[in-house]
């Protein structure tokens, strides 16, 4: 246990000290201040019928924020280490390969919240400012950093994944990037292809994220979405693990 | 301290090294010796459980290094070629990210902490960010982080490689201080690293070991041509006629020095030591003997000696 907290504390002191980490932490903060000055414009217009943490998920600049920055937090996890060489040091230190690779995971994770925990202010200016305090519900509030933390345990450990497989950090942006990407389209095409009963629809609308983070903002947490969520970060965890002990085997 | 057994590590069809089999003593200080790409790194990442060999055994201190490889990680300090470092870390607290990862408690590391960064010479630098650092304190760094979980044996792969004269001594000096009390295994590609610092050296050559032993035996394997040299005040006639009456010299030669004496270089037949018999010879006959020394082989000799052989068997 103590190699890994060590490596997790490691693992969040590389982006705190940084310039990298306060970029992201920056770049997530204006375009989510950006999405809220949407919402507040579009709630003053006119009467509003769903949850304000709905409206506030259903624009592009939240999923900007979703889909671009796991890839830069996780890039440099072990493309890094092994183009510097301390991937050396690392593995011939008395640690296992699935401590690192869960502290490099969970290092990035802790990031990667504490990045949407100003978040948590915005509701506490809309109660402020607006009149009716039912506007903001802390279910759906709860709902939706559930839905965000699933969403991003999910992409960093892609990202861990697609750092694991390469020297360089860009190549392991761009994959993690496109990969992830191309999961969250998966989810488009139950709005482009014509809904009929039958099998291949039930299956899109159970991986379409945009509809498993509707359901997260209004304050449903489905066990199916969560066992979604979690199993696929295992199976992305488990591959960067396959991938960190291939060294062995090659 | 290491058992090597017929170690082999094949990278694709190439052997990088092929049948290694040796061993190092606790309490030695042995040279892995070669040039660029014999194998070195190969083998001390072998023996440091980053990467298993394709066939063959290795044992440090009893363990298995492929099924017991937490147990060996915990028995070395293991310093990688290059001396890969965080760079973003201060000294300090780099060491103690190291030595808590190697599983010191909180107190037990920063004790060794400040032992290994007065040892290594680092109380100056403690405090800054490593990638500020010059060359010379990075090494020390990288040392500091091999001895700070108190290892029973280090493996240090090219330590002073890209250092300057003066730090390369500096860093020898380091080497020889820490390796008191415990094991240091080795490699270099420069000779009088290997012997100045070390007590025995094993020379690698495209993957296989061509010699190994301590300074002086390889110096005896060596010895058929082991030359004495005597200078001597006598006329050249009477000395090339007392050189060939002796029995044990295979060849000589004879040259001028400065004033009366001659300067005579002497090759025995078998391995016999000359410098006695001229001696008694020099006294009886009443010669002046001003220098009578036998010319040590330096590393270098044995090691070009030692591949040029594998080049002409090839």
């Amino acid at each position: 246990m103590q190699p890994f907290l060590t490596l997790v504390r490691r693992e969040l002191g590389s982006c705190y000290v940084s310039l990298i980490g306060y970029v992201i932490v920056a770049a997530v903060q204006f375009l989510l201040g950006l999405s809220f000055v949407i919402v507040v414009r579009a709630l003053d217009n006119k009467p509003f019928d769903v949850p304000v943490t709905e409206a506030f998920y259903n624009n592009g600049l939240f999923w900007l924020v979703m889909l671009l920055a796991p890839p830069i937090i996780t890039m440099r996890t072990f493309a890094l280490e092994k183009f510097s060489g301390t991937y050396e040091t690392l593995m011939t230190a008395p640690v296992s390969d699935l401590q690192v690779v869960l502290a490099k995971f969970t290092g990035a994770l802790l990031f990667f919240m504490s990045a949407w925990l100003p978040l948590l202010a915005y509701p506490l200016l809309l109660k402020r400012f607006s009149v009716d305090l039912t506007q903001v519900d802390s279910g759906a509030l709860g709902g939706t950093f559930i839905g965000i933390f699933l969403f991003g345990a999910l992409y960093i450990s892609l990202g861990c994944f697609a750092s694991s497989l390469t020297r360089n950090q860009i190549i392991a942006a761009m994959n993690a990037f496109v990969l992830g990407l191309g999961l969250f389209l998966v989810g488009y095409l139950t709005f482009i292809l014509p809904t009929k009963p039958g099998w291949q629809s039930a299956v899109l609308a159970h991986v379409s994220m945009i509809e498993h983070m509707k359901d997260f903002t209004r304050g449903i947490v489905d066990t199916r979405q969560v066992v979604f969520y979690v199993s696929l970060t295992t199976l992305f965890l488990f591959l960067t693990l396959k991938v960190v002990e291939s060294r062995r085997w090659k | 301290m290491i058992e090597v057994e017929n170690l082999t590590k094949r990278f694709g069809g190439r052997a990088a090294v092929r049948d290694l089999t040796f061993t190092v003593k606790r309490g030695e200080i042995v040279g892995f010796l070669g040039q660029n790409g014999a194998g070195k790194t190969t083998t001390m990442r072998m023996l440091s459980c980053f990467m298993p060999a394709t066939s063959g055994t290795a044992r440090i201190a009893g363990y298995d290094v492929f099924t017991q490889a937490a147990e060996v990680r915990r028995r070395i300090g293991y310093m990688p070629e290059g001396n890969p470092l965080h760079l973003d870390m201060r000294v300090r607290e780099y060491l103690k990210f190291r030595a808590r990862l190697k599983g010191l408690s909180v107190a037990r590391s920063r004790e060794r902490v400040d032992i290994v960064t007065e040892q290594c010479g680092l109380g100056d630098v403690a405090n800054k960010v490593i990638g500020t650092l010059s060359g010379g304190y990075r090494q020390r760094v990288g040392l500091a982080d091999a001895l700070v979980h108190e290892p029973e044996l280090i493996i240090l792969d090219e330590p002073t490689k890209n250092l300057d004269a003066h730090l390369t001594r500096t860093v020898r000096q380091l080497i020889k201080d820490v390796s008191k009390d415990r094991t240091v295994f080795i490699s270099s590609h420069l000779l009088p690293e290997v012997e100045l610092t070390c007590t025995r050296v094993i020379i690698i050559h495209e993957g296989v070991i061509r010699e190994t032993g301590t300074m002086d035996e390889l110096q005896r394997k060596m010895s058929s041509s082991q030359q004495v040299i005597a200078e001597i005040s006598a006329p050249v006639p009477d000395l090339r006629e007392a050189w060939e009456h002796m029995a044990e010299i295979e060849h000589f030669d004879i040259s001028a020095s400065e004033g009366s004496f001659h300067r005579c270089a002497l090759t025995p037949r078998a391995d016999v030591d000359l410098r006695p018999q001229i001696f008694e010879l020099a006294k009886s006959r009443g010669w002046q003997l001003r220098e009578l020394t036998r010319t040590r082989h330096s590393l270098e000799d044995i090691f070009v000696h030692v591949t040029k052989r594998e080049q002409e068997e090839n």
